[in-house]
């Protein structure tokens, strides 16, 4: 496969369900081999409709999904091996126990047994002692480990987590990661949802921003943040002052409490940010500049702006 | 093909067994024992002879069927049901595996369970009658197709139930009536002209004795228009499952 094939290519999806609610509009999406990408959206944005779609588990109403360039209704075979997913809710059955449940998903997904890599897993997981366990008697977050174990039983080459923070503990979290790591240095492509914007902006390489059915930014995490993030110029001055000078009032300029710093927002989305003309303002006004710093906002600044400007 | 997964799905639902091993096989047996109680001896030794059968073991290819019919459709209905309610279908449907091959996981593991059921009434049986096999082949036949053509059965009604009434209702309302009503206990010719009419719009009688036939050689209708019967019914149900498949059925949204 070559660098630009994308594992998974979504073209003009769009599912109404049979209530006639339209969870998504129209989403054109190019997954690359081995990426993780984090999609974005609140409640009800229809990232699990998504996922879901992509997986086999709600009938596209129009539209086209290739994985690995396998069409996945006609060759759904093919495209199903490949994934894996931890889905949002926490659906084990009750009678079962952990070992058996996860051997039960290997078969499912046609592979042959192989209890060696099914032990390794689920030690991975800190599931090791817990194998004999009925999944019913675990803990929510056990039980989300467990849903991970039966995803990853089969190795597959995507992975899709849905939510996978929900609920989820400081050290799981940290045992999610690592195990997100290791998966992204073997080469396999993960796909994750959450309404945690940090979660995204910490392991991701692309955002993607989902709300209203629609895909509403695709990008890399850090031009998405450099391209749509506020920005923030603080200025140190040499000499403190009492109050902004007058011929300054535009900037909107804030004025630390000892008078040295002096901070001005904008908006890196602005051909013109305003810097050049403010420095010289500065200057003009008779004050001198000790230091410069710019501070980026937060990817959950820039997602709350891009869901707002869409409403 | 994807083999593995039959094996696991078939796997599966035969481990369920084994955890509710009192309620799935000690329950009907204990029942089957108990009919055999107050029909075979109690009732029996009353009645002389059904077309020269000993009643006691008269009512056992009956018995068999009652118990086989009930127990197919319950445990093939709630092996899909269960699934559906608790969510955990979400795995089977995104796995690489086709309808088919789902289909025969779970129908082969409850078509599985209701043979083994059948064995052990059979032998449950022998403690309390003579039996004779007249043509142990056609049993046999009978027995097997019985058993999957119900599981089957069972399995398109927990695809078709959305909720746990919607799962009993039809055992309860039409299976258990049309086995009591289907000769499983009297030969319909015992029955007014009229009812025996009626009877053969049942499409149990002709399953009761044909399976009747194959041990004692005494029937309602031909053999040949049993067999027919029961492979009918294989195959609407074969198509019905297809149907409900091609339209992914309740289970895609
Ligand atoms: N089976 C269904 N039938 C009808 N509407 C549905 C169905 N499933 C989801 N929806 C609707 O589709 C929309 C998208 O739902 P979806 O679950 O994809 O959102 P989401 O982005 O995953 O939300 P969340 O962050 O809450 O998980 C919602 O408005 C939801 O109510
Ligand atoms: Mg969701």
């Amino acid at each position: 496969m070559t660098e630009s094939t994308p594992i998974i290519s979504i073209k003009g999806l769009t599912k109404t369900y049979d209530n006639g609610h339209q969870a998504l509009k129209g989403v054109d999406l190019d997954i690359r081999e081995g990426e993780i990408l984090a999609l974005l959206g609140p409640n009800g944005a229809g990232k699990t409709t998504l996922i879901s779609t992509i997986c086999g588990l709600v009938s596209p109403s129009s539209g086209s999904v290739t994985v690995a360039g396998y069409d996945i209704i006609k060759d759904f075979r093919k495209t199903r091996e490949l994934i894996g997913l931890v889905p949002q809710e926490l659906t084990l059955g009750a009678f079962e126990k952990v070992g058996n449940t996860v051997a039960f998903s290997r078969g499912l997904f046609g592979k042959s047994p192989n209890n060696k890599f099914l032990e390794e897993l689920l030690n991975e997981l800190t599931l090791g002692d817990k194998k004999d366990s009925m999944v019913q008697q675990l803990s929510g977050g056990m039980k989300r480990r467990v849903l991970i174990a039966k995803a990853l039983s089969h190795e597959p080459r995507i992975l899709f987590l849905d939510e996978p923070t929900a609920g989820v503990d400081v050290e799981l979290r940290k045992d999610m990661w690592n195990i997100v790591e290791r998966l992204r240095q073997s080469g396999v492509t993960i796909i994750l949802t959450t309404h945690y914007i940090e979660e995204a902006e910490e392991i991701a390489d692309r955002v993607g921003v989902i709300s209203g059915g629609e895909l509403l930014e695709l990008e890399e995490k850090t031009a998405l943040m450099e391209k749509l993030g506020k920005k923030q110029l603080v200025v140190e001055l040499k000499n403190s002052i009492d109050a902004i000078p007058a011929q300054l009032s535009d900037y909107g300029l804030e004025l630390s409490a000892n008078g040295t710093k002096v901070t001005y927002t904008f908006d890196a989305r602005k051909e013109r940010t305003g810097m050049t003309a403010l420095l010289s303002d500065l200057s003009q006004a008779g004050l001198s500049i000790k230091d410069l710093n710019t501070a980026q906002s937060s990817l959950e600044d820039i997602f709350v702006d891009i869901v707002k400007a869409d409403a | 093909m994807n083999i593995e997964a039959v094996k696991a799905i078939y796997r599966a639902e035969m481990r369920r067994t084994r955890n509710t091993l009192l309620q799935s096989v000690a329950a009907p047996v204990i029942s089957t024992a108990l009919y055999f109680v107050v029909f075979g001896s109690a009732i029996g030794s009353r009645i002389e002879s059904v077309d020269n059968v000993a009643y006691g073991a008269f009512i056992v290819p009956g018995l068999m069927m009652l118990s086989l019919l009930t127990q197919s459709i319950s445990n093939a209905s709630f092996g899909i049901f269960f699934p559906k309610f608790t969510g955990t279908i979400y795995e089977v449907m995104s796995a690489p595996i086709s309808f088919f091959e789902i289909l025969i996981g779970y129908v082969g593991a409850a078509a599985t369970k209701s043979f083994i059921l059948g064995v052990l009434i059979l032998i449950t049986a022998t403690f309390f009658v003579d039996l004779r096999i007249a043509h142990p082949f056609w049993m046999i036949g009978f027995f097997l197709l019985t058993c999957v053509s119900f599981s089957l059965f069972g399995f398109i009604i927990g695809l078709w139930a959305d909720n746990f009434e919607k799962l009993q209702l039809i055992p309860s309302l039409i299976i258990t009536p049309l086995v009591f009503l289907g000769g499983s206990f009297y030969s319909v010719d015992m029955l007014p002209e009229f009812w025996q009419k009626i009877s053969l719009l049942n499409p149990v009688l002709y399953l009761i004795s044909g399976f009747r036939w194959s041990f004692f050689e005494v029937s309602d209708v031909s053999v040949g228009v049993s067999l027919s019967m029961i492979l009918l019914f294989l195959f609407a149900c074969m198509v019905i499952v297809w149907a409900m498949f091609k339209t992914g059925y309740k289970l895609k949204p």
